[in-house]
């Protein structure tokens, strides 16, 4: 008990804005892309699946937290999974009483959420080994995280495969929508081309660093 | 030495039975309070939903009273009534004015559901709406915006045939632009597979409860006398 206290890292905002970029679950982690690539057709289906995500997510990091220390570890998979099944039965029962409409076209991707990989581990990876707050900061970053790809990729889907953002018109009537972008080929193309560019931003980024060093070992060679 | 060791560290079954009991306990106790607050709000989303389809598909209805369906009869019912329903609608002078019935059948994705109205005396499904649909955006959806699509349902024939044990024609979805009889639908091009199970669901509710409401169209247009 105490030498997982001593091993925990103190808490600071990193905890926090890691999930929201350095270690964003869909664009650098990779996790969680069946609901990223199922739902993010329209940008109000990713707000839904966002907020049910961070929802189940939030809650089932803060009751693994809370009780990981009486969660024996040869048996902590099937208590995690019970702990997640019981938050997503919850979403699902809540977004029914939000809005019928929401649930109906999030369908089955709801209960699905259960088999969401990003869930899962967190709670093995962080949640079972530290504190509850740092639990529940760590896994709303990750959660806002995982909100700010699925608007990235249902704003841009919904704006070229219908000219529309949040049903709102955009363009013009006379654009003519890329339907391929709202079907399932149109998630893959915008994924590939979001991770292309935020590649080409960290390729660039030690491009820089590197030529930055040897710069300066230049000039303290010639000095 | 270390073997011993080992086990000494494997906790006890009971443990971990017990610790299973408890997060299996704890998490019944949180679905449980969840389920009892939402339950009356989903029940009351749901009546919402159905009165807004019954009055979209009935236009100019202003009342509406629900049937449980019984075998080959009709009771009046309530919307907590389990079992197959149907709702009657009524004008401003209690007329009758149709009848809204639920089909459902597999889509593209998913089942798709929708409530339909049928006007027993002309024999014509008149419109519809769709109560749950995760079609494709852009194609299956196009089943509740494709204007030659939904002219299908200006009438549409459904009647009952003499015997009154099914529907005088079966309601097909054919090929788009080869409609040729009032009882076949024109399908979308490109939604296909959704125009089909519109076809399907309303022939397969048309050919069994068609005839039972010609049976009891008394009952539905004079509910009170009864």
């Amino acid at each position: 008990m105490s030498s997982l206290k001593k091993n925990e890292t103190p808490l600071t905002i990193d905890v926090f804005t890691a999930g929201l970029w350095k270690e964003n679950p869909v664009f650098v982690m990779m996790l969680g892309l069946c609901p990223t690539l199922a739902v993010t057709n329209t940008l109000e289906n990713s707000l839904g699946m966002s907020a049910a995500t961070i929802f189940v997510l939030v809650g089932s990091n803060a009751l693994v937290s809370a009780l990981r220390n009486l969660i024996p570890k040869q048996i902590r998979i099937i208590a995690y999974i019970i702990i997640i099944a019981t938050f997503v039965t919850m979403v699902d029962y809540l977004i029914q009483a939000i809005s019928l409409d929401l649930h109906n076209k999030l369908g089955a991707f709801i209960q699905l959420i259960v088999v969401n990989c990003l869930i899962l581990g967190r709670a093995e990876a962080y949640a079972s080994k530290n504190g509850f707050t740092k639990s529940v900061i760590s896994s709303l970053g990750m959660g806002l995280g995982f909100t700010l790809a699925l608007i990235a990729l249902g704003g841009v889907r919904e704006l070229l495969g219908a000219g529309q953002l949040l049903g709102f018109q955009v363009f013009s009537p006379n654009f003519e929508p890329w339907v391929v972008m709202i079907l399932p080929p149109g998630g893959f193309i915008v994924l590939g081309s979001w991770l292309l560019f935020f590649n080409y931003l960290q390729q660039r980024k030690i491009t820089q660093l590197i030529s930055k060093d040897k710069t300066s070992h230049c000039s303290i060679t010639s000095n | 030495m270390s073997n011993a060791n080992e086990q000494h560290k494997f906790p006890q079954s009971s443990t971990l039975i017990t610790t299973l009991g408890v997060i299996a306990m704890l998490s019944g106790l949180l679905v449980v309070v969840v389920y009892e607050y939402t339950k009356p709000i989903i029940a009351e989303n749901q009546r919402i939903a159905t009165e807004r389809a019954i009055f979209k598909v009935l236009p100019t209805a202003q009342t509406r009273l629900t049937f449980l369906v019984e075998g080959q009869s009709l009771t009046v019912a309530d919307d907590k009534t389990i079992g197959e329903l149907l709702y009657a609608g009524y004008d401003k002078n209690n007329n009758f004015v149709g009848v809204a019935l639920n089909a459902a059948a597999q889509g593209y994705q998913d089942m798709v559901k929708l409530l339909y109205s049928y006007q027993p005396d002309t024999g014509c499904i008149t419109g519809y709406d769709v109560l749950k649909s995760t079609e494709t955006p852009g194609f299956g959806t196009k089943i509740t915006t494709d204007e030659d699509f939904l002219a299908n349902f200006n009438c549409l024939q459904a009647m009952v045939n003499k015997e009154q044990t099914g529907l005088e024609n079966i309601i097909k979805t054919v090929r788009h632009g080869t409609k040729q009889h009032p009882f076949e639908i024109d399908a979308i091009s490109g939604s296909t597979i959704t125009s089909n199970a519109i076809g399907r669901m309303l022939n397969q509710s048309g050919q069994k409860l068609h005839p039972l409401i010609i049976k009891n169209l008394s009952l539905l247009k004079h509910p009170k006398a009864k």
